[in-house]
């Protein structure tokens, strides 16, 4: 039986905590983590707020759910764009985000950053390439 | 009659705060919560459409800063940041209340 593995692309376009669109795209990234597909994520829009550090939910009635990007790398899922001109328009940097990093197995599990800052043309480079794209 | 204007989208994704900006009077109030604490951000187009702003009052609720690691250092000059205590007196303070959601 030949294995068929496609790519998988998350296009993640909403802030959190205001809706359920980032939580829920996280809970489906990490289901879909488990059938040995190759997945990857992509942050456009208010999307990039997804993944700005030092969020802090103790004041609100809501699960701080940020530190689980932090685990996508256990999972082999460490391929993380970050649209540059999303980051622009909000005044952010790649230093406003969290350091998010993976270990590869391949190198002595040599720990890697997982975030890759693209341009919107090599972003929308990206999503051709793709089989799947899902939206949140 | 003074009014209170919420916010509680983003401004980048809806028109939301640019609405409500474009129908704030002299002597009303704009407060911003949920979503809408990112237009309270400096260096974005929302940062002139406040500082343009004459004789309007800016608010922006704490906690919901807090939860999406917007800092202090990040707000635009002129903003009270507001528990929902204050929310609450606000709401009561001013004689109506008109959300832009």
């Amino acid at each position: 039986m030949s294995e068929d593995i496609k790519n998988f692309l998350y296009l993640n376009r909403r802030a959190p905590y205001g809706t359920i669109y980032a939580w829920e795209s996280l809970e489906v990234v990490l289901i879909g983590a488990a059938f040995d597909q190759k997945v990857s994520l992509a942050f456009v829009d208010d999307g990039v707020f997804q993944i700005v550090k030092g969020q802090d939910t103790s004041d609100l009635d809501m699960k701080n759910f940020s530190p689980t990007y932090s685990a996508l790398g256990d999972y082999d899922v460490n391929q993380l764009y970050v649209e540059q001109e999303s980051l622009d328009e909000r005044g952010l940097t790649i230093d406003d985000l969290m350091h998010l990093t993976w270990e590869d197995e391949d190198e002595d599990w040599a720990e890697k950053d997982s975030i890759r800052v693209v341009s919107r043309a090599e972003l929308a480079k990206i999503i051709e390439g793709q089989d799947v794209v899902f939206s949140f | 009659m003074s009014e209170l204007h919420t916010v509680n989208k983003s401004p980048f994704e809806k028109s939301s705060f640019d609405s409500c900006m474009e129908h704030v009077l002299e002597g009303s109030a704009v407060l911003l919560y949920e979503d809408g604490v990112y237009a309270a951000m400096k260096n974005i187009a929302a940062e002139g459409k406040v500082k343009s702003a004459q004789g309007v009052k800016f608010f922006v609720l704490g906690p919901d800063m807090k939860a999406r690691g917007l800092t202090e250092d990040r707000v635009t000059d002129g903003f009270e940041i507001v528990d929902y205590g204050k929310f609450v007196d606000l709401a009561a303070e001013y004689d109506k209340v008109v959300a832009w959601v």
